[in-house]
């Protein structure tokens, strides 16, 4: 052994090599561009043609949008001040009318004095929200969400503030009841009674205690009528009133559409596929057009208000199908599980079952409340000055007739901000709550 | 949450559907303010401006009914309409009446119920074509491609022009003005159609409107009036005799700038008949005596109106044509105040 290691040790290395550099298409930007874009010489191709579609692109809208003008109070003036700057007949864009008409694109005819109040009952909603969607904040921040749909109403229309509070009364003195009266009146009565009495006194009690506390004590701000809603406050509040109402209304019919009890269950099959089976501009029209010849002549309660109930319907009735494929992907023995343990049909839900089928919805609800977000510019067809209805009659003036693109790309990039952040928190979502093993 | 708000409107509503058709001066009185229907954005007619007050052609005649009624004419709700929704709009109530750039015609008077007032534009079909194709006639359009906005009676009376000249034409279907202005220009067809206020609007818009010409013919009429409710006749007369007043206010030379200085009293008896110094055409529609003064100073006269919204002074830069005094050779004429 050790001769043949004598012989040989003169060829072994006794010291490392340094570490030398990969070779230079191992390496850094070149390995890179190497492995992804000109792996073989078809890829290569597409990747140069995808290289010069994109220049092409670029090359035609960058410029159009970088050196658009900002500052004019016309398209005529704007294609005045492009011919001094560019020369005649140059392609450039008129942002100027973003400029000029920018906040009616976001707030519509609301009184320009009053736009704190949008801008604050957003912030109220982002701070309701925010318990709900992150579980790291405060649980006492929830009492915020709780409060905040009727703060949101008050500071949107304004008017006395006994009129939210009268309401938000009903829904505590349901829940007093649903909690207390259980032991006297079964669980099954309890859940009537907490749905009809707060019904009962909506109906009786609520408008005269508004009305007999406003006389006392006036508190209130200027009322505003919806007809002064209009841009992306309109498509917001529709949006998200259609969003967070159709939530529990979905659940509930999807539940209802599981039931072993004969005429929840029909009613609830009916309901969804009536609704599901006929477009959304239907239901609009339905609610702008044909509401009007059923109710008395005169009666004409807020476009706005029906619009958010037709909305509301329709979405609910897509969130209780996505929910019902979640309740379906449930093993059988989730269900006989709870039974086991003695848990009654609304604590099995509560605590086992809708935890589980909620979670493996989360991409299909989140990209219904997508839908419904988009689908709130069909409003335009009734005759609501929704963004898109607002571009119109900023079109409609003498000052901007002619002018497209800007406007289209302004309200585009509005709706791709609330679009993508609801995307991402729903991938958020989906991470937070992955809890097996992959 | 707006439940109770909604249940209690019914109820209300349905005790007062009985009565509540006959008697919609009341009812705006009471509301303080007037519903008007308008465009959802039409140029000249209807828009609203940088502050979000609407401005334009039809938008005065709502302001000049407001001013008649409370002498105000900031109370009045603007109430924008799509061609959809408007019939329904004013049958249930929304509003109180349409100034809504609405052809009168046989069916909507009478199978629609609808009571049309007037007119306070005379339009009509036109065409419009790149000066470059060097076309002076509509005659001349034989074998064209057309830009045609799709279930509009303008697309019928395309079809009608063309069979009874024995020419052909290809259309090229576009579902609104806007899109229409774009295929247009991109010379996706040779002619755009639609009424000659709209071409002169859209023309206006081009970056070179001399390269466009709008042929010379005419080929539908569309007498475009404000309308209300039928079975209300005391609420028509109020609109109808707004639109004459105003008309009548061009021909006798009253102006918002001489309106006061004439209120005073003057020696043309219909004049004062007007402006209420004399007689009481006022309290006849259950108005004040000053109606017609008061619409007459918020918006102008008929020309006024025409001149500051669509008229040869402004971008639209429409002629009077039909629609000047029946002295000055167009078709307005306004029965006498007496």
């Amino acid at each position: 052994m050790s001769e043949i290691h004598a012989q040989t040790v003169s060829y072994v290395r006794e010291t490392m090599l340094p570490e030398q550099e990969p070779p230079v298409t191992e390496r850094g930007a070149i390995k890179w561009v190497r492995e992804n874009l000109f792996s073989s010489w078809l890829n290569g191709l597409l990747t140069l043609i995808s290289l010069y579609f994109v220049y092409w692109v670029l090359s035609h809208t960058l410029g159009w949008m970088v050196y658009g003008i900002w500052d004019a109070s016309s398209l005529s003036e704007c294609r005045a001040i492009r011919d001094e700057l560019y020369g005649e007949g140059a392609n450039v864009a008129c942002w100027a009318v973003i400029a000029d008409r920018w906040h009616q694109l976001l707030f519509g005819f609301y009184p320009a004095e009053a736009y704190w109040r949008p801008v604050l009952a957003l912030i109220l909603f982002g701070g309701a929200l925010a318990p709900i969607l992150f579980d790291g904040l405060p649980r006492k921040m929830l009492m915020l969400s709780i409060a905040a749909p009727f703060v949101c109403y008050w500071l949107l229309w304004g008017g006395t503030i006994w009129g939210p509070a009268a309401v938000a009364l009903g829904f505590v003195i349901g829940g007093m009841i649903y909690a207390y009266s259980q032991s006297i009146i079964g669980v099954l009565g309890a859940t009537i009674a907490a749905v009809l009495v707060p019904i009962l006194y909506w109906l009786f009690l609520a408008g005269p205690i508004a009305g007999a506390l406003g006389n006392t004590l006036p508190i209130g701000i200027n009322a505003i009528g919806s007809a002064e809603f209009g841009g992306f406050l309109l498509a917001l509040v529709i949006g998200a009133s259609g969003i967070i109402l159709s939530m529990p209304l979905g659940v509930v019919l999807a539940l209802g559409r599981q039931s072993d009890l004969f005429i929840i269950n029909k009613f609830s099959v009916l309901f969804i596929e009536v609704i599901r089976g006929v477009p959304l501009i239907v239901w609009l029209f339905t609610a702008s057009l044909l509401l009007n010849y059923f109710l008395p002549p005169g009666s004409n309660f807020d476009l706005m208000l029906r619009v958010i109930i037709m909305v509301t319907l329709f979405s609910s009735a897509y969130i209780a199908e996505v929910v019902r494929g979640g309740l379906a992907a449930l093993p059988r023995g989730q269900y006989e599980g709870a039974d086991s343990l003695g848990l009654n049909y609304w604590q099995s839900m509560q605590l086992i079952i809708l935890p589980q089928a909620l979670k493996i919805s989360i991409p299909g609800i989140v990209s219904s409340f997508i839908g419904l977000f988009k689908d709130t510019t069909l409003v335009v067809f009734v005759g609501l000055s929704d963004p898109i209805g607002f571009s119109n009659l900023i079109r409609a003036t003498t000052d901007w007739n002619g002018i497209y693109w800007e406007l289209f790309i302004f309200i585009g990039l509005c709706f791709f901000m609330f679009c993508f952040a609801m995307s991402r928190y729903s991938q958020y979502l989906e991470r937070k709550l992955r809890t097996d093993h992959r | 949450m707006k439940k109770s708000v909604f249940l209690g409107t019914l109820a209300v509503a349905g005790l007062a559907a009985g009565f509540a058709s006959a008697q919609t001066l009341a009812e705006v009185q009471a509301r303080g303010s007037l519903n008007c229907g308008v465009t959802t954005g039409l140029t000249g007619f209807a828009a609203p401006n940088a502050s979000g007050e609407w401005e334009g052609f039809d938008v005065g005649l709502c302001r000049a009914v407001a001013a008649a009624i409370f002498g105000d004419a900031t109370a009045v709700e603007f109430v924008p309409t799509t061609g959809q929704t408007r019939f329904t709009a004013l049958a249930s109530g929304e509003v109180d009446m349409l100034a809504r750039n609405t052809t009168w015609t046989f069916s909507r008077d009478v199978d629609l119920a609808f009571e049309f007032v007037g007119v306070n534009y005379y339009d009509g079909q036109g065409f419009m074509v790149p000066r470059a194709l060097n076309v002076s006639s509509a005659m001349e359009l034989d074998g064209a491609t057309v830009c045609i906005q799709t279930g509009t009676t303008t697309e019928l009376n395309l079809a009608d022009f063309f069979s009874s000249n024995n020419m052909s034409y290809e259309p090229v279907p576009i579902e609104t003005n806007a899109e229409a202005q774009q295929q247009y220009l991109a010379g996706a067809c040779d002619v755009y159609t639609t009424d000659a206020s709209g071409l002169a609007a859209t023309r206006a818009t081009f970056e070179d409107p001399s390269a466009h010409v709008v042929l010379p013919e005419i080929v539908s009429k569309e007498p475009l009036g404000p309308l209300v409710r039928h079975g209300d006749n005391e609420w028509a007369d109020i609109v109808r005799w707004t639109l004459n007043a105003l008309i009548a206010a061009e021909e006798l030379g009253i102006t918002s700038a001489n309106v006061n200085e004439l209120a005073a009293g003057t020696e043309n008896p219909e004049i004062n008949r007007i402006l209420g110094t004399e007689g009481d055409l006022g309290a006849m529609l259950g108005l004040d005596a000053a109606w017609a003064r008061n619409a007459i100073a918020a918006v102008g006269n008929y020309g006024e109106l025409f001149e500051s919204n669509i008229g040869e002074n402004t971008p639209i830069g429409l002629a009077r044509g039909l629609n000047a005094q029946w002295t000055d050779g167009g078709l307005l004429y306004s029965p006498p105040f007496r």
